[in-house]
């Protein structure tokens, strides 16, 4: 299997606060990736440092062997220009905590929005494409609704076709369903399922401990911004080997 | 309208009958309609209103003071017509051109670059301060600071030199002091607009990968600008209104025509008065309906269904469409 995404030494402090402390983390192409861990314990801060939404203070990240928001410049890191980091982000999908899908455009302007601007697909063919995209997360009758106008569950759905739409190689999710009702939840898990079967790379930051047994291929632990422990969740699930992991995970049953 | 204080629920006459109840009486009691409450204030409070309101329009009609025949007379005059639409390209420009300036001071006011952001606190400080009366007159009196403006590299030499007095004809200062003291405001009016967004927006826009300026045309400024427009209605509303100041710069806009007249046609003063305020009235309620549409026209996806216009409601009531 080849590596999608390596984050090496990464370090991100605000203020006294070490939130990502040298953080070393892998995923792999092709499977579903899950960082668990308590409130606080920086994980979707190190989401957030994959698409270089939170630039770090140290370390690095790659995405499929390219370096994500740096170049190297004399030996040293240096931040890319905006526009680069941009265009970086365009290949990996984001899928946030919040629904924040654009409340004054329809679904359907929603999801064409950033194939045209940034990838230059004629309006047509992306129109065509987001009609495919919106039935495959069970959408086709929303397509001209506005998102306020929907459900929490759908609105999830329609952020999860508006990353999808960028056609990229990996998409990342931060807590996808913690504003979601319990009941809408499932609509929302069956998408990734279904997205994880068709072999998409997905790192997914998730408070669902039943998703992350199911679905995921690798579960890493994180905690005071440090991962305590990872592997296949046979593993960090139910045999944790390490006793904060265990604390942790007794605390939710 | 004042209606009447909340009472006490009334005494249920309803409770007599139910307490020595037979299954008969319970279940025609079921099946009735409820008798909403009355409100006998509300329609005393009305009559009252429209009484009121009748007396006024009666003053105005039967008073010969307000000479209505004169007011007829000079509604249309060509001289008039003429103030109005000076008004109307004061008001229009100074417009355009504040709003243009607004939102590229609000811009700089919310930029990361300290010294755009001071620069556009200062401006607005300046202008905000300024009575605009002070302003058009300290403008229109310029030739006494600089005899000469010029067009080339800053301290540098200059590639074109105007005679100030040639440039700052009193249009020209009509408008540019309307559009600085437009500016400060609208700029105020456009930043408060923009941080009533929610910043998730920018951010969901960045991880698409939307290119920054794009991120504020197509997410932020739309969604700006549903509450940008009530707040900027009103400064329009006041910006036309101001224009009336101008008239200090020998500028002859609607009321300058109407002081001009009154000075000359003595004893018209009042039907003049009411020829200026009858136009502004006017005006200020074309603006209005503009307005209440672009309101609707923006509140696109922030309401769940959209209230049906008041045509609309007319056109129901009136059974013509359903």
């Amino acid at each position: 299997m080849t590596v999608a995404v390596t984050v090496r030494g990464a370090v991100k402090t605000y203020g006294p606060h070490r939130v990502l402390d040298e953080v070393d983390f892998t995923a792999r192409a092709g499977e579903v990736t899950a960082i668990i861990g308590p409130s606080g314990s920086g994980k979707s801060t190190l989401l957030r440092a994959i698409n270089h939404l939170e630039p770090l203070d140290s370390g690095f990240v790659t995405v499929h062997g390219e370096l994500i928001g740096v170049r190297i410049h004399r030996g040293r890191l240096r931040e890319l220009s905006e526009r680069a980091i941009l265009r970086q982000r365009s290949h990996i999908g984001f899928v946030f905590q919040s629904l924040n899908l654009f409340p004054h455009l329809s679904v359907v302007e929603n999801v064409i929005e950033a194939p045209i601007v940034t990838q230059g697909v004629p309006k047509r063919e992306a129109i065509a494409r987001a009609k495919e995209l919106l039935a495959k997360v069970g959408l086709s009758d929303k397509v001209d609704a506005y998102p306020r106008q929907l459900s929490g569950g759908q609105q999830q759905r329609v952020a999860i076709a508006r990353a999808l739409a960028l056609e990229p190689k990996l998409i990342l999710f931060d807590e996808p369903t913690s504003a979601l009702d319990p009941e809408l939840v499932g609509e929302v898990l069956t998408v990734i399922r279904d997205l994880a079967a068709a072999g998409t790379t997905m790192v997914v930051v998730t408070h669902e401990i039943g998703f992350a047994r199911e679905v995921a291929d690798h579960v890493v632990f994180l905690d005071a911004g440090r991962v305590v422990e990872e592997g296949p969740p046979s593993e960090v699930l139910y045999t944790p080997s390490h006793e904060r992991t265990r604390e942790f995970l007794g605390k939710l049953v | 309208m004042t209606s009447s204080p909340p009472k006490p629920p009334p005494e249920t006459e309803l409770a007599k009958p139910v307490q020595e109840t037979t299954d008969e009486l319970v279940e025609k009691l079921a099946s009735r309609k409820v008798v909403p409450l009355r409100h006998p204030w509300r329609w005393a409070a009305a009559a009252v209103a429209l009484v009121l309101l009748a007396q006024a329009a009666h003053a105005l009609v039967t008073n010969d003071a307000f000479q209505w025949d004169a007011f007829g007379y000079w509604f249309f005059r060509p001289v008039v017509l003429e103030g109005l639409l000076l008004t109307l390209q004061l008001t229009g420009l100074a417009a355009v051109f504040g709003l243009i300036g607004g939102i590229a001071l609000a811009l700089m006011r919310l930029s990361r670059n300290p010294v755009l952001r001071s620069v556009a606190w200062g401006y607005i400080w300046l202008f905000r301060s300024i009575p605009l009366i002070v302003l058009l007159l300290f403008l229109a009196n310029v030739t006494a600071l600089y005899h000469t403006l010029s067009l080339g590299i800053p301290f540098g030499p200059s590639f074109v030199e105007f005679s100030a007095n040639d440039l700052l004809s009193f249009y020209f200062v009509a408008v540019l002091g309307l559009s600085l003291n437009e500016a400060a405001y609208a700029a105020e009016v456009v930043r408060s607009g923009i941080i009533s967004v929610d910043q998730t927006q920018l951010e969901a826009a960045a991880a698409l990968g939307l290119p920054k300026s794009r991120q504020y045309r197509r997410i932020i400024l739309p969604q700006a600008t549903r509450a940008i427009i009530p707040a900027y209605a009103n400064q329009l509303i006041g910006l036309l209104k101001g224009t009336s100041v101008v008239y200090i710069t020998s500028l002859l806009e609607l009321f300058g025509v109407v002081q001009s007249q009154a000075s000359v046609n003595s004893g018209q003063i009042i039907p003049l008065l009411m020829v200026g305020t009858i136009w502004y009235i006017v005006l200020t309620s074309v603006l209005s309906v503009i307005q209440y549409y672009l309101e609707r026209y923006f509140s696109r996806g922030a309401l769940r269904i959209l209230p049906l216009t008041p045509f609309q409601r007319f056109l129901r009531a009136a059974g013509v469409a359903r």
